[in-house]
């Protein structure tokens, strides 16, 4: 049985805008030829293809089930109470069993030491074995062997999947169609083996994870790595949902101070004036203090935890797009002044179009690259602040998966001694790939947007 | 070179340190002070008021200051009470009707406690209790005398005073004045003879004016308090209740010198942050000399403190002699206690690993780097931490976890056979054991009723055991098998969880609480345990408030609970289960509205009983109903760890005393020493990092050379 | 001049309400009074009883706006709105919920938050600008082009990494500074050297990449150009030309946060234990201590709004062509 979610049907709304901008930009030749520019380049083109991989994994997390299980003295079938995503199920070898505490990445022992009762009655302080996972080495005897082999297997399985995807996908439209002017041969190759490597690493990583922990198991004996990559899809909503929601309220009163000017401009910008002037952590942080004893007094009743963190994150989102939004709103005012002197513009309003078609039709498309650049900025801004509202403890529910609560919980962790350094380090090492893609790919949109700003290197 | 490296940033370090002979991360401005206790505390402490202060992290500190009637014994076990300030134990006396002494047991309604106190005791220097010329000069602060005040310290004049039994009887009144938000006023007002109708008359006596009013306190007296002469006082209690004496023991009953409470409530004082609320006045072996809660506390010995000679055992073994390791040693000891606060874990931990604090709990996450289970099971320390010469002192705290069957459940509660078998069956299938090893990281001990260890009447599930869970086999005492709670299921009518009535599988509710990471692990294993014997558990996730509400209506079915001991008497857990104290029905503490008629009538004989071997009898009676009712699935007790440095010495683990840092010790030579050797500074990084920068300068200066004369040319 | 400060302190005015009223809707009107002390209250049973007097103890007790059972003034003064909203103007921030001043609390705290962001705006200001030059000397190459990679990289490092590596690092391993702490006076230089060098090295990344975009926009313009076509060699053109000219938006960009350091650094203090304003945010934030949130939540934007007009003032004295109206 499927479960939407409120974070799920907004992360589809957001997947479909994304389709119907893309079908706008390919009927569209000015549009076109800006993007063109995006894929044209290096960075461009591997941060694009990261990121989607990403957003893949996070929309395959946000298609919910309830799993029917069948109850074997009774022979009914019930919904069990557990909410699984897509996600959990393909990747269900890395999780369906927990350990019982801290062990190291491709340890077969855990942790720490453990007294353990011998068969002849006697005690002794070892280090258990896994119950699980480390010991079953699939293909050799020994770790290093069976580490190389697991390694070619994945590269040939790998290979065999993309000359698949290559021939069926790519070949049509990337050659029938050469003089489409988004590709070119030489950002074919690169597009081609961005692809399969992230393959590559996705298919050595899955079958690795069958055989170990790759990143190590946390205090209940979790695996770091199905935490780590659940995590994918709150750093993700985080970074988009926020922006998305706000969207409207920015562009439209945006456009009107803008546009109309007069009374109405005063009183949207006293509005985003008085909201700019609180420092946005107080403003976060006073806002979701506030919700979170509204919630607490008013519950809805949820029957799970799901429903309720699931709540939480929205509304996470939408306070960190209350304060995200104004800056935005403040551009689009300075520019559609601007545009409203523009010569065609004022031409339409002689010719006596009314006002709001003046909108749709001149003044949105004429913004809309403001609007983009904001939207790729703010995103690995937003997934940065997400861990440290965690830390403050007003980030997401602490149920929820997110890179925040790994970070959280690795601070009691990096004073132990030895140190666990693994959750701390796959949260740093998922989020940085995360943002640092983020952050090349809104270097790469700024520049073909605004072209004054773009400093191309010789 | 690297040597020239070193030295340069030794000279910079020292520059910055001013101070050669101690380690470059220490805290610290000054070690020089040898006698000093270094601590921490985690959250600041908001009430230092002993009217009010009612949570560990503020008995820390007001327990050091302020002196009750009475204390525990530092090293007796079971806890055992002796006098602080009283001269000796309380004469108890009961009073019939008409306050007439009587000695027949079924004739009393009232009890007569009369305490004397030691002549001679001192308060703290104060600014409240200076006087000039007979007249109290700091009672009528103008502003302009208050503009260079800005803490306590900075009045000039200070003195002090007797104490007085008047000031005990003074302190009480304060307890039943509604404006001082005393947490145990609604308790007292049960007990105490008069309290409640002062308590009224307070409220109906409203004066503006803060001086009247305390005026007013000080010259009205509550009917059951009398004070006899400058030394003694008697209490009223409305019924008999012998438990009394440990509430004289906490400091809700300090001293308090009417004075301060004057000088205190002056209007400009409050904008400076002096109140009682966080400068405490009292009698013990410390006062607080620098109270910055953002910061630090400072606790140093109070020169008037009277001085209490170091506790001694008796010891059973040698004939009865005393015994004592600091024989005839005063305390307190320690000069100054140090409290930093540390409000992050991790500082904490390795700060106390790095000898900077003597002392520290073991939290949840440093266990089991720090603790190990040796061939008896018992605990010690890893091997790493008893080289540094860490000790550990373990107890169990005087507490209970448990999850509790609401009685007044159509299907879980209530006194037919057929819910009784279901609720045996579900004690046996939980394994609080696996509880213990996953949750509480092995902190905990296995409860076979309410009463913890270390409370009289304890059984500890070898030769006294709960019958209804455990069995004997060959003189092991081990859990019943799942296979006898299937047996139990099915008697109950419930065969493989199928309500046979019906025909429909029997699901249950569990009422959950709280949003943290452990909730969901709890919750799942909650499920896995009852799907032992094939019940379906539904949890119900709300908040404490949400959950409080269910309580208080009983709607709720099943819920985990715990209960934290006021004072150690088995009457303080077994009253959980007193019918009178249901609470749906009278809102007391009996969660889960237990009540069964010959339990109620042993617990009333029971709770006025001292200690003796009819009372066991009758306690062991007691359990015997309620392990075989089934109202809780007796979960366990934590136990508490805490770590300190061997130079710190006499620690004691004693959960129910709060004023043990007058008994503990400092040896600074092996402090320093350590100190030293464990920090030593490790400057490598530093050079491959100065090296880098270096040649990286002049890699750039090169290059920029090259490329402008390249432009020029 | 001075009329034009006036003016600009005039337009505050509304603003600082409409703040005080978005506060006070957030904090009085989405949650009851009764609400807040049930939270607060949350541990043990709570009866009305308790919940009165713990309103009343905070003076929560009185209506919102118009309280029917004064007369006179007092009918808007014994009001929830005056007691706790209005007051901010007059800068009376009352009690705190557990009990102490808030302004001699916050008195305190703003000198411990300035002694760590003060030296970490102007160190990272100079090492900002330093590699920023850098780069824009060497620009359009391979050292440009990696250069801002890094930064790129630098930036993608949640600032927790940083916090909690460095403290690992240098405090527990190294043992060179004590891990977390604060002392009065010169030997709180050993508590701040860490978190300043922390601090700096997080702003590097975006600091760097935005002066070096202040400068290259500079380096386009004519005069530099002329300069150049001199025969002045590059390093002179940068320092005395390109760099000069950047002092203007650099200096505006300092004047504007200038104010807003007073609040401190919100994670940074709460790791080291540095008892200032911003670990007195965080402690208010999670203790729900709402009357400090209320008060910081006001001097933040008393704080922004100082900082906007002293960049006006100054734009004005650095460059002269910019006349105020």
């Amino acid at each position: 049985m499927f479960v939407y979610l409120l974070t799920d049907i907004f992360f589809y709304l957001i997947i479909i805008s994304l389709l119907i901008y893309i079908l706008y930009v390919r009927r569209t030749p000015d549009m076109l030829r800006t993007w063109s520019y995006v894929f044209k380049n290096k960075t461009g083109i591997i941060s694009i293809v990261v990121l989607s991989f990403f957003m893949l994994i996070a929309f395959f997390d946000s298609i919910h089930v309830k799993k029917k299980i069948l109850n074997n003295d009774t022979n009914q079938f019930i919904y069990s109470n557990d909410i699984q995503s897509l996600l959990d199920i393909i990747l269900l070898p890395t999780y369906e069993n927990f350990e019982k505490s801290y062990s190291s990445p491709f340890s077969s022992k855990l942790y720490s030491k453990e007294t353990i009762k011998l068969k002849d009655g006697s005690e002794k302080r070892i280090y258990p074995g896994l119950a699980y996972k480390g010991n079953h080495n699939k293909y050799s005897k020994n770790i290093s062997a069976n580490l190389v082999i697991t390694a070619i297997l994945s590269l040939v399985k790998s290979f065999i999947i993309f000359l698949f995807f290559y021939l069926i996908i790519f070949y049509r439209t990337l050659y029938e169609r050469k003089n489409n002017i988004f590709y070119n041969f030489k950002n074919n190759n690169i597009l081609c083996i961005t692809f399969y490597i992230l393959l590559f690493i996705f298919l050595l990583l899955y079958d690795l994870s069958t055989q170990y922990y790759v990143l190590g198991t946390d205090k209940v004996g979790v695996d770091v790595l199905y935490k780590s990559i659940k995590s994918i899809r709150t750093g993700i909503l985080i970074g988009t949902l926020t922006t998305i929601v706000m969207l409207p309220f920015a562009i439209f009163l945006g456009i009107f101070a803008g546009f109309i000017g007069g009374i109405v401009d005063d009183i949207i910008q006293y509005i985003y004036t008085t909201l700019n002037s609180i420092p946005s952590v107080l403003l976060i942080a006073s806002a979701i203090l506030i919700l979170q004893v509204h919630m607490a007094n008013n519950p809805l009743n949820f029957e799970n935890i799901y429903e309720r963190a699931d709540l939480r994150l929205f509304f996470l989102c939408m306070i960190l797009g209350l304060t995200s939004w104004t800056g935005l709103c403040r551009l689009l005012r300075g520019e559609s002044m601007k545009l409203r002197e523009v010569e065609f513009v004022q031409a339409s309003q002689t010719f006596g179009l009314n006002k709001f078609s003046i909108i749709i039709r001149h003044i949105i498309p004429n913004i809309m690259h403001i609007v983009i650049i904001t939207v790729v900025l703010d995103f690995s801004a937003l997934v940065l602040a997400e861990a440290v509202l965690s830390y403050v403890n007003i980030g997401v529910d602490p149920t929820t998966y997110s890179w925040g609560n790994m970070i959280n919980d690795a601070r009691l962790e990096m004073s132990r001694e030895p140190v666990v350094w693994w959750s701390l380090f796959s949260a740093f090492l998922f989020m940085f790939i995360l943002v640092l893609f983020a952050n090349l790919f809104a270097d790469v949109v700024r520049d073909a947007f605004d072209p004054r700003a773009s400093k191309k290197y010789e | 070179m690297l040597k020239l490296f070193k030295y340069a940033f030794i000279v910079l370090f020292l520059l910055l340190e001013g101070c050669a002979d101690k380690p470059l991360n220490s805290p610290y401005s000054s070690l020089k002070n040898k006698n000093v206790f270094y601590s921490s505390f985690q959250e600041r402490p908001k009430h230092l008021d002993p009217a009010r202060s009612y949570s560990s992290n503020e008995y820390a500190f007001i327990a050091q200051i302020y002196e009750p009637l009475f204390q525990y014994h530092y090293l007796e076990k079971p806890y055992k009470l002796i006098p602080l300030t009283a001269e000796r134990m309380p004469v108890v006396k009961y009073l019939d009707k008409n306050f007439v002494e009587t000695n027949k047991s079924n004739n009393i309604s009232y009890t007569k406690y009369i305490v004397n106190i030691k002549k001679g005791i001192m308060y703290q220097d104060h600014p409240a209790f200076y006087k000039k010329n007979g007249q109290f000069i700091y009672h009528n602060l103008s502003k302009n005398q208050l503009k260079k005040i800005n803490s306590l310290k900075d009045f000039t004049h200070e003195s002090t005073r007797e104490l007085i039994a008047k000031d005990y009887v003074y302190q009480i009144k304060r307890l039943s004045d509604k404006k001082n938000h005393s947490p145990i006023a609604g308790v007292m007002q049960e007990y105490i003879y008069g309290f409640s109708e002062y308590r009224k008359k307070l409220t109906d006596y409203k004066d503006n004016n803060y001086k009247n009013n305390q005026n007013y306190i000080i010259d009205n007296d509550i009917a059951g308090i009398k004070v006899i002469n400058r030394y003694s006082f008697s209490i009223i209690l409305k019924k008999q209740y012998p438990q009394f004496i440990y509430w004289l023991a906490m400091p809700f009953f300090s001293p308090m010198p009417w004075e301060a409470d004057i000088f205190y409530g002056q209007e400009p004082l409050k904008e400076k942050n002096i109140t009682l609320n966080w400068y405490p006045v009292g009698t013990g072996p410390f006062k607080l000399t620098e109270n910055n809660p953002n910061l630090r506390m400072v606790l140093e010995k109070n020169k008037n403190f009277r001085g209490e000679v170091y506790p001694s055992l008796l010891d059973k073994i040698n004939n009865g002699k005393l015994i004592s390791k600091n024989k005839d040693l005063v305390v307190p000891f320690i000069e100054k206690a140090i409290y930093s606060l540390e409000k992050e874990q991790i500082p904490r931990w390795n700060k106390f690993l790095q000898g900077y604090y003597d002392n520290s709990g073991i939290a949840s996450d440093n266990y089991d780097q720090a603790v190990s289970l040796d061939k008896s099971g018992d605990i010690s320390l890893t091997e790493d931490l008893k080289d540094k010469g860490i000790h550990l002192a373990t107890a169990t705290a005087a507490s209970t976890y448990y999850i509790g069957f609401n009685m007044l459940d159509s299907v879980i509660g209530g006194s037919n056979d057929r819910a009784r078998l279901l609720r045996q069956a579900l004690t046996i299938a939980i394994d609080y054991d696996e509880y213990i090893s996953i949750f509480a990281n092995g902190r905990g001990i296995l409860a076979q009723s309410p009463i913890p260890p270390g409370i009289f009447g304890y059984q500890d599930g070898t030769k006294e055991y709960n019958h209804t869970v455990f069995q004997n086999k060959n003189n092991l005492v081990i859990k019943k098998s799942i296979k006898e709670a299937k047996i139990l299921l099915k008697k109950a009518g419930y065969k493989d969880g199928i309500d046979e009535r019906t025909g429909k599988p029997l699901i249950l509710y569990f009422e959950a609480t709280g949003s943290g990471a452990d909730t969901y692990a709890f919750l799942n294993w909650l499920r896995k345990q009852f799907k032992k014997i094939n019940i379906q558990l539904v949890t119900r996730v709300t908040d404490y408030n949400r959950f409080q509400e269910k309580m208080i209506n009983g709607t709720g079915q099943i819920f985990q609970w715990g209960w934290n001991a006021d004072y150690p008497d088995p009457e303080n857990f077994l009253f959980l289960l007193y019918s009178k104290n249901g609470k749906v029905k009278f809102g007391g503490e009996n969660a889960s509205n237990y009540s069964n008629y010959e339990f109620d009538k042993l617990f009333l004989k029971m709770k006025n009983m001292e200690n003796s071997d009819n009372r066991e009898n009758i306690i062991k009676e007691m359990l015997k109903i309620i392990q075989y009712d089934c109202p809780w699935i007796w979960g366990f007790h934590p136990k508490s760890f805490s770590l300190s440095h061997e130079w710190f010495e006499n620690v004691e683990s004693n959960l129910m005393a709060n004023n043990t840092l007058k008994y503990n010790k400092i040896n600074d030579n092996i402090r320093s020493e350590k100190i030293k050797i464990w920090n030593k500074a490790n400057f490598t990084l530093m050079y491959i990092l100065l090296v880098l920068l270096v040649s990286f300068i002049i890699s750039v200066l090169v290059m920029i050379k090259k490329k402008d004369e390249e432009k020029v040319l | 001049m001075i009329k034009y400060i006036i003016k600009r302190i005039l337009y505050a005015i509304p603003i600082l309400i409409g703040v005080n009223i978005l506060t006070f809707t957030l904090f009085f009107v989405v949650n009851s009074p009764d609400e807040i002390a049930r939270l607060h209250l949350g541990n043990k049973r709570v009866t009305q009883e308790q919940i009165i007097s713990w309103n009343e103890e905070r003076g929560y007790n009185n209506p919102l706006f118009y309280n029917n059972s004064e007369i006179g003034l007092k009918v808007f003064k014994k009001t929830i709105f005056y007691e706790k909203s209005f007051k901010l103007f007059l800068f009376d921030f009352g009690l705190s919920d557990s009990g102490r001043d808030i302004k001699y609390d916050i008195k305190q705290r703003m000198w411990p938050s300035l002694a760590i962001a003060l030296p970490s705006l102007f160190v990272g200001l100079f090492i900002n600008i330093t590699f920023a030059l850098f780069f824009v000397f060497f620009r359009f190459t391979y050292v440009d082009y990696f250069g801002v990679i890094l930064c790129v990289a630098l930036m993608s490092v949640s600032s927790l990494f940083y916090i909690i590596g460095g403290q690992y690092l240098i405090s527990k391993l190294l043992h060179l500074v004590p891990i977390s702490g604060y002392t009065q006076g010169l030997d709180a230089i050993k508590f701040l050297i860490l978190p300043t060098i922390i601090s700096v090295i997080y702003s590097i990344g975006s600091g760097t990449r935005w002066y070096r975009s202040l400068f290259l926009e500079e380096i386009e313009k004519d005069y530099v150009k002329t300069a150049r076509s001199k025969g002045l060699s590059e390093v002179t053109v940068l320092f005395h030309h390109v760099f000069r000219n950047a002092l203007i938006p650099i200096l505006t960009g300092v004047v504007v946060i200038l104010p807003l350091l007073f609040l401190g650094s919100l994670i940074v203090e709460s790791f080291f234990g540095i008892p200032g304003l911003g670990s007195y945010t965080i402690d208010a934030i999670q203790s729900q201590d709402f009357a400090i949130v209320r008060a910081m939540v006001f001097l933040g934007s008393i704080l922004y709004i100082f900082g906007l007009i002293l960049t006006d003032i100054s734009y004005t004295l650095v460059d002269p062509r910019v006349s105020l109206k």
